[in-house]
């Protein structure tokens, strides 16, 4: 019975946890008319309140059509979200990856205080270092390009300090075992590191496009050119002129986030997980 | 061969020659272009926003801590500070305590467990700017939140634009943050060993007796990356506050966040550099007082 009552307030609550995302995909199948008459009062037409709907009375593909076919501004800030996140994850797996071997696997003077390095950067919000990074920034005149948001991303000390406790439990005896049998440092790295961190890989992977395909506070800042701007950004400007696809435009947006989550599920828990290790 | 390796594998011989015979570790091989990228764009560029928050704006010139003095008699500043602080010792112990509990009862769930949590998770996967108009759905005046209190007879709220827009923001936190600590949690529970429960359970210890003296005391250590990751969480709470309220939010959910952005917007570069160095210095204040925290719990065991 206790059980049972625990049971049935998870569920309750699991629900409320995924109404959001229900209630926003029912909505992107709606008509115009379907939409202004349920939703209209929040979203500026003249009409009161807004009325919850189970299912569109008649569904239709109408609002993606447009969006896919008359809103060529939408494709424009979806492909900058792409030039912006993969590059950056790119980067990420050319920088952090090694570091992170390198804090795993190695003893060398300074580790400690250099690790700690790190995980005050990882700590300190984008804030603290939004200065420092415009300074150089526009220094380098790479301000309004989409550099300004790849290379800091890609300096990120969040996927070293990740990988480090994954790269960790790799055991050192198989590193000596190879060097014995003549392998260099980088075909250690290269032939056992990544095969067997990649688990961790993947992880870092799947958090970091997470976080950058919803990036807001590095665009806003480093971008000032409206064109450059991803969608994460940029949507709510689709939204207001067009309350026929900002459904629609919102759920596309969420549609690779979700499948990442829903394929990569495994591999993200293990990363959160790694990310409350200790030391 | 066999010794060798063994014996190899507690100090490292891992050192290849450098130029002149130098011994280098390779390590920082591997380092290197992070270290470098990291310096160039963050830890030298700090450097500079420290001098400059000691110099004037033009002339360039030390004024000591004349920076200083107007950041903090700054009503904007010391208001974000306040909300910001406020919503730190609000939202982290909430989160903390909300997400455990979950963690508790998801871990009972047996075949459920995975799908309650996948539900609880779901969240953070999806970007802030898809689920704004849902938040705007709920929480306008005529919005669902208004609609179910209105059923007990409750007068309609503007949650945004009056003090609950704090609590709305709370909840968006909450929201988007709870299923990565129930799989915070989960992995330091899952850490404690059973046979530690099952010599309790012999000595006839109830639910609550196992939770005070075994449960908490094993959590300790995963309490202070938990409380950590849940700081670095808080301060992207901006991204729910800007995109549903803008740049100028009511001003119990003005954060520093939003203070940097309206200064950047006018270049104040003294200004936001000061700012950066005091956030800065108050975030590692915080830092050394839960590590001295941690020390301390950790010895008495």
């Amino acid at each position: 019975m206790k059980r049972r009552i625990l049971f049935l307030t998870l569920a309750a609550i699991g629900i409320l946890f995924v109404m959001p995302l229900l209630v926003m995909l029912v909505a992107s199948f709606m008509g115009v008319k379907e939409l202004t008459a349920t939703y209209g009062g929040v979203l500026g037409a003249d009409k009161e309140g807004v009325s919850f709907v189970l299912l569109p009375r008649c569904p239709t593909l109408r609002a993606y059509i447009e969006l896919l076919f008359d809103s060529p501004g939408f494709f424009v800030m979806f492909w900058n979200s792409c030039k912006q996140v993969f590059p950056v994850l790119a980067g990420q797996l050319l920088v952090a990856v090694p570091a992170a071997w390198a804090f795993g696997q190695y003893e060398f003077k300074g580790k400690k205080v250099l690790y700690f390095v790190y995980m005050i950067l990882m700590i300190m919000p984008f804030q603290v270092t939004m200065v420092s990074s415009y300074l150089v920034l526009s220094k380098t005149e790479l301000l309004d390009t989409h550099w300004a948001v790849i290379l800091p991303g890609v300096f990120s000390a969040f996927p070293v300090f990740i990988l480090t406790k994954f790269f960790k439990s790799v055991p050192r005896a198989l590193m000596e075992a190879a060097r014995v049998d003549g392998a260099t440092d980088l075909q250690i790295f290269l032939r056992i590191g990544l095969p067997l961190g990649y688990p961790g890989i993947l992880s870092v992977m799947i958090l970091g496009f997470l976080e950058y395909w919803n990036a807001i506070e590095q665009p806003m800042t480093f971008l000032q050119d409206k064109e450059l701007w991803p969608l994460s950004l940029y949507l709510p400007q689709i939204t207001a002129d067009k309350m026929s696809v900002s459904f629609v435009a919102s759920v596309v947006m969420m549609v690779p986030a979700v499948l990442i989550f829903v394929f990569g599920q495994k591999y993200l828990e293990e990363g959160i997980a790694a990310s409350g290790l200790k030391g | 061969m066999r010794p060798q390796i063994s014996s190899a594998s507690r100090k490292p011989i891992l050192r290849s020659k450098g130029k002149g015979g130098k011994r280098r570790n390779p390590a920082w091989r591997f380092l290197l272009p992070s270290l470098l990228g990291t310096s160039i764009f963050i830890l030298i560029p700090f450097g500079d926003v420290v001098r400059r928050s000691f110099t004037e704006a033009f002339s360039g010139a030390f004024v000591g801590i004349e920076n200083y003095k107007t950041v903090f008699a700054n009503e904007a500043f010391t208001l974000a500070m306040k909300n910001t602080l406020r919503f730190l010792f609000i939202c982290i112990p909430l989160l903390l305590v909300s997400s455990l509990v979950l963690s508790l009862a998801v871990g009972r769930m047996g075949r459920a467990k995975r799908v309650f949590q996948a539900s609880f998770l779901i969240p953070m996967a999806v970007p802030v700017v898809s689920v704004v108009l849902f938040w705007q759905l709920v929480f306008d005046r005529g919005g669902y939140l208004n609609q179910i209190l209105s059923v007990f007879g409750a007068q309609p709220i503007d949650w945004m634009n009056e003090d609950t827009a704090f609590g709305v923001l709370v909840f968006c936190y909450l929201w988007k943050n709870i299923g990565y600590f129930v799989v915070l949690w989960l992995a330091g529970l899952g850490a404690i060993p059973k046979s530690y429960y099952e010599a309790a359970r012999v000595d006839g210890a109830n639910g609550w007796k196992c939770f005070r003296y075994i449960t908490l005391p094993q959590l300790v250590p995963t309490l202070f990356m938990v409380t950590i990751l849940a700081f670095v969480n808080s301060f992207k709470v901006f991204r729910e506050a800007y995109l549903i309220a803008g740049d100028y939010p009511h001003e119990s959910i003005y954060l520093l966040q939003h203070l940097f952005n309206n200064w950047f917007a006018s270049l104040d570069v003294q200004k936001m550099s000061t700012a950066a160095v005091v956030l800065a210095v108050v975030i590692s204040a915080l830092i050394c007082v839960l590590l001295l925290l941690e020390r301390k719990i950790g010895s008495e065991d």
